[in-house]
C-alpha cells in the first residue's frame, strides 16, 4: 500500500468509526428523551404501560378544576370524550389553562392519578395542538360510533 | 380602493419578479447583453412596487379599515397606535409580505452594489433572487393574500395577539427576517456559480460581507426572541429547543460555518464545492424555518393556528428550490478547483473540524425536531423530543469547538507546527482552568456547570486577547475582518458564562403568597404587598406589588401584572424583572388562589443578560468584518 492510499484508508476507517459513535449516542438521547403523548382512554386501558414518563393530552373537563383556597396544588381531569383520568400539579398553571380547553401534560402515573411536571396550553385561544386534535379525532370518532348504541339502550 | 390597488401592485410585483428570473439568466447562458441588463431595473421595480403593496396595508391598520379580513383579524379600535404598525406582521399574511419586502430590499441592495461584478455574474445572482421572490410572491397572491376583503365589514377587529403586544416582538420578527432572508445572497451566489460552473475568489470575497451582515441580524433576531420569551412567557427560561426556536437556530449555525468557511475558500481556494453546499444549506434552512413557524405542523410553543392548505405549495416550492439547488450542485460540484492542500496541523484544519461540529450540531437538532413528524408519518405515535436531547448533544458538539477557538486564528494557513501554537497557548489554558477551579468551589450550586462556563468563557476570551496581542506585538496591523472575528469570538466566551452560570445557579420558587407574607431566597427577601388592578388601553391588569430586599437593603420594588385583554378576555402574564449586570430578580404572578393568596413565581437568574450580550457581540463582530474595505475591492477580471 502507498502512503496515499494508506491515509485514504485511515481517513475512511475514522470516517466510518466517528460516524458509529455519533449515530449510536444521537439514537441512545434520542430513546432517552422521548415523551409520547397518550389520551386518557389510552392510558386507562394500559397503552402508555412500558413508558415511565409520557405526556397526557386531552381537555381540561368541565367543572374538574380544583384547588384547596390558599394551596398551590390542583387537581383536575383530563377528557378525551371517552375516557377521563384525574390529573395533579403543584405549582402556576399556564395563562390559557381553562376547563374546555385542550392541553398536554407532562408526568407519571402514580396510583391511578397522574402527577405532572408541567402543564401547557397554547399561545392561541382558538388552537389545539395538532397532535392532540388527530389523537381527540380518533377518540370522537370511536365515540359518534357509540352514541347510536347508547341510544339503542335508553 | 387602497386593499384592491395594493393587491395590483403585488401582481405587478410578481411579474417583474418572473421577468428578473427568466431574461438575466437567459441572458448570462447566450451573451445577451440586453437580457442581462433587465435585472437592475427589475430589482429596483420590484422593490418600489412590494414597498408600496406593504405601505398600503400598514395603512390599512393605521387608519383601522376593518373591511380588510387581515386588519380585522390583527386589529381592534382600542389598539395602541405603535401596535396597528406592528399589528402588520402579527400574524401569517403579513409576516410573509414582511419577508417578501426584506428580501425585495436584500435584492435592491445586491443590485445597487454589485457594479463591480462582472455582468453574467451579476445578472445570475440578480436571476437567482427574483426566482426566489417569484416564489415568495406566488404564495402571498395565491394562498395568503393579506388584502382580502371581508364582505360586510366587521364592525370591531378581534384584536393582535396580546403576546405580541410586546416592545420586544415590535422588532424581533423583522431582524429575523432580514437574516433569514439576507441568506438568500450567497445561496444567490452558490447558485450562479454553479450555473457558471466555475468559482471566482474575487466574487466570493464580493458575497462575504452579505453572509455576515445577514448572519449579524439572524443573531440579533434569535437573541431578540430569547429575551422576549423570557420576560413575556413568564417561566423565565431564555431556550426551550422548542421547534421554532430550533428553525432560526439551524441556519444561524449553518451560516456560522459559512462564514468561516467562505474565508478559507477565498483566501486559499480550498473547500471550494462545500462552501456552495454550506450557503445553499443556510437559505434552505432559513426556507424551512419560516415555514415550520407559521405552517403549525410541529407542537411547539409558539405555534399559532394556522391553514393547512398551504402546506402543499409550501412542500412544493421548497422540493424546488432546494431538490434544484442540490440537483444542480451534484451535476456541477465535480468541476470545481480543489484549490491549495494543507497539512494535518494548519488553520484549514482548525476550520474544517470548526465546519464539522456546527454541521453536525445542525444536523443533530435537524432530526431531534423533525423526529416527531418522521414517527408521526410512520405510524410510530406521537411523541415529542425533550430539551435534555438537544442539551446534551449539544454540549458534547460544541465542547471541543469551544476548546479550539483560540487555535483558529494563531494557526497559520497551509502548515504550522502545533506546539508553536500549543506553547503561546499555554499559560492562557492555564489561567482559565484555574478560573474554572474557583467557580467550582465558590459556586452555591451547580459546581461543574459553574465551573465549565466560567473556564470555557476565560479560555476563549483569553486566547482570543492573545491573538490581538501577538499580532500587535509583531508591529501588525488588526484589520477591520480580524476585529469582527474578535470580537465574535469575545461574543461567544460572553455567551457561554451567562449561558452555562444561568443553568447552573438559577433559583427557582413557586408558592403561595398572602399580603403581607414573605419569603426568603438565598439573600433575597421577597415581601408580597398585594395586587390591586390596573387599567390598561385595551386590558384589564392585576397588579402585584412585591418589594425585594437583598441583604437586609430595599433593592426594588417589582410589578407584576396578570393583564386580560378586552377583546378575546385572553390573559397573559406580564413578569417584573428588576435587570443586573450580574444577574435578574424575576417575579411573575401565577393565579389568584382564594382567600387573599397569590401564586408568585420568584427566580433569581445570575449572569442571564450575558446570553444576549454574547448574542450582540457577536452580531457586532459579524458587522465589523463586513466593513472590512479588502471586499469591496475586486480586482478587474483580465480580459481572457
Amino acid at each position: 500500500m502507498n502512503p496515499v492510499r494508506r491515509r485514504r484508508l485511515l481517513f475512511v476507517a475514522v470516517l466510518v468509526l466517528a460516524s458509529g459513535v455519533v449515530t449510536t449516542l444521537v439514537a441512545l438521547a434520542l430513546q432517552r428523551n422521548v415523551a409520547y403523548l397518550y389520551t386518557p382512554a389510552e392510558v386507562l386501558r394500559g397503552e402508555a404501560g412500558d413508558h415511565a414518563r409520557f405526556r397526557l393530552g386531552g381537555m381540561v373537563e368541565k367543572g374538574s378544576f380544583e384547588r384547596a383556597p390558599g394551596s398551590m396544588d390542583a387537581r383536575f381531569k383530563v377528557t378525551d370524550g371517552d375516557a377521563q383520568l384525574p390529573v395533579v400539579y403543584t405549582g402556576i398553571l399556564p395563562d390559557l389553562f381553562r376547563e374546555g380547553q385542550a392541553v398536554v401534560a407532562t408526568g407519571r402515573m402514580q396510583d391511578g392519578v397522574f402527577v405532572a411536571e408541567n402543564v401547557l396550553a397554547k399561545h392561541d385561544e382558538t388552537y389545539m395542538p395538532k397532535e392532540v386534535a388527530d389523537k381527540m379525532g380518533v377518540a370522537h370518532q370511536k365515540h359518534d360510533v357509540q352514541v347510536p348504541a347508547a341510544e339503542a339502550t335508553p | 380602493m387602497l386593499p384592491e390597488l395594493g393587491q395590483v401592485l403585488l401582481v405587478l410585483a410578481l411579474l417583474v419578479a418572473l421577468l428578473q428570473a427568466v431574461l438575466p439568466i437567459a441572458g448570462a447562458q447566450r451573451g445577451n447583453a440586453a437580457w442581462m441588463a433587465v435585472a437592475r431595473p427589475a430589482s429596483f421595480a420590484q422593490l418600489a412596487l412590494v414597498a408600496g403593496a406593504f405601505a398600503l396595508l400598514t395603512y390599512a391598520f393605521v387608519s383601522q379599515d376593518f373591511s380588510v379580513r387581515y386588519v380585522a383579524t390583527n386589529s381592534n379600535s382600542l389598539l395602541p397606535l405603535v401596535y396597528r404598525y406592528t399589528a402588520v406582521w402579527g400574524s401569517h399574511e403579513g409576516s410573509l409580505l414582511l419577508w417578501t419586502l426584506v428580501l425585495a430590499c436584500w435584492n435592491g441592495a445586491v443590485a445597487l452594489f454589485s457594479r463591480r461584478l462582472p455582468e453574467p455574474v451579476m445578472a445570475r445572482v440578480l436571476g437567482v433572487m427574483g426566482i426566489v421572490a417569484f416564489g415568495f410572491l406566488a404564495f402571498l397572491i395565491f394562498t395568503s393574500n393579506p388584502f382580502e376583503r371581508l364582505i360586510p365589514a366587521a364592525a370591531e377587529g378581534r384584536d393582535l395577539n396580546p403576546l405580541l403586544q410586546d416592545p420586544g416582538m415590535i422588532i424581533h420578527p423583522p431582524m429575523q427576517y432580514v437574516g433569514w432572508a439576507g441568506f438568500s445572497v450567497p445561496f444567490a451566489f452558490a447558485i450562479a456559480a454553479l450555473l457558471d460552473g466555475r468559482i471566482d475568489a474575487r466574487w466570493l470575497r464580493w458575497t462575504r460581507p452579505w453572509t455576515n451582515i445577514a448572519w449579524a441580524f439572524l443573531s440579533v433576531g434569535i437573541a431578540l426572541g430569547s429575551w422576549w420569551a423570557y420576560y413575556e412567557l413568564g417561566w423565565g427560561g431564555w431556550w426551550f429547543w422548542d421547534p421554532v426556536e430550533n428553525a432560526a437556530f439551524m441556519p444561524w449555525l449553518v451560516g456560522a460555518a459559512l462564514i468561516h468557511s467562505q474565508a478559507v475558500t477565498e483566501k486559499r481556494g480550498s473547500f471550494a464545492g462545500w462552501t456552495l453546499l454550506l450557503a445553499i444549506a443556510a437559505f434552505s434552512l432559513s426556507l424551512m424555518g419560516t415555514f415550520l413557524v407559521r405552517s403549525g405542523v410541529l407542537t411547539s410553543v409558539h405555534a399559532f393556528a394556522s391553514d393547512p392548505a398551504r402546506g402543499l405549495f409550501i412542500l412544493v416550492f421548497l422540493g424546488l428550490v432546494i431538490g434544484g439547488s442540490l440537483l444542480l450542485y451534484a451535476l456541477r460540484a465535480g468541476r470545481l478547483e480543489a484549490g491549495a492542500g494543507f497539512q494535518p496541523a494548519s488553520r484549514e484544519t482548525l476550520l474544517l473540524l470548526n465546519n464539522l461540529l456546527l454541521a453536525s450540531a445542525c444536523a443533530m437538532i435537524l432530526l431531534g425536531t423533525l423526529y416527531p413528524l418522521l414517527a408521526d408519518a410512520l405510524d410510530l405515535g406521537k411523541i415529542s423530543v425533550g430539551p435534555p436531547y438537544f442539551g446534551l448533544l449539544f454540549f458534547v458538539l460544541m465542547a471541543p469547538l469551544v476548546a479550539l477557538v483560540p487555535f483558529g486564528p494563531l494557526a497559520r494557513w497551509q502548515r504550522d507546527q502545533a506546539s508553536r501554537v500549543v506553547a503561546m497557548l499555554l499559560p492562557w489554558l492555564l489561567v482559565a482552568l484555574a478560573a474554572g477551579v474557583v467557580a467550582f468551589f465558590m459556586a452555591p450550586q451547580g459546581a461543574w456547570k459553574s465551573a465549565f462556563g466560567v473556564a470555557g468563557a476565560a479560555w476563549v476570551i483569553l486566547g482570543t486577547a492573545r491573538f490581538v496581542w501577538s499580532r500587535l506585538g509583531n508591529g501588525g496591523r488588526m484589520t477591520p475582518e480580524m476585529w469582527g472575528m474578535v470580537l465574535a469570538h469575545v461574543g461567544i466566551g460572553v455567551f457561554l458564562a451567562g449561558a452555562l452560570l444561568v443553568e447552573a445557579q438559577n433559583v427557582q420558587r413557586e408558592v403561595a403568597l398572602r399580603p403581607g407574607e414573605s419569603l426568603q431566597v438565598g439573600r433575597h427577601e421577597f415581601v408580597f404587598q398585594g395586587v390591586d388592578q390596573l387599567r390598561g388601553p385595551n386590558y384589564l391588569a392585576d397588579r402585584g406589588h412585591v418589594l425585594v430586599r437583598r441583604g437586609g437593603r430595599e433593592l426594588t420594588l417589582l410589578h407584576p401584572e396578570k393583564r386580560a385583554y378586552a377583546s378575546g378576555g385572553q390573559v397573559m402574564t406580564e413578569a417584573g424583572i428588576r435587570p443586573g449586570l450580574f444577574g435578574d430578580v424575576y417575579v411573575a404572578l401565577g393565579e389568584s388562589l382564594g382567600d387573599g393568596a397569590w401564586a408568585v413565581r420568584v427566580h433569581i437568574k445570575p449572569f442571564v443578560r450575558w446570553i444576549w450580550g454574547g448574542a450582540f457581540l457577536m452580531a457586532l463582530g459579524g458587522v465589523v468584518t463586513a466593513t472590512d474595505r479588502r471586499f469591496r475591492r475586486i480586482p478587474q477580471e483580465k480580459s481572457p
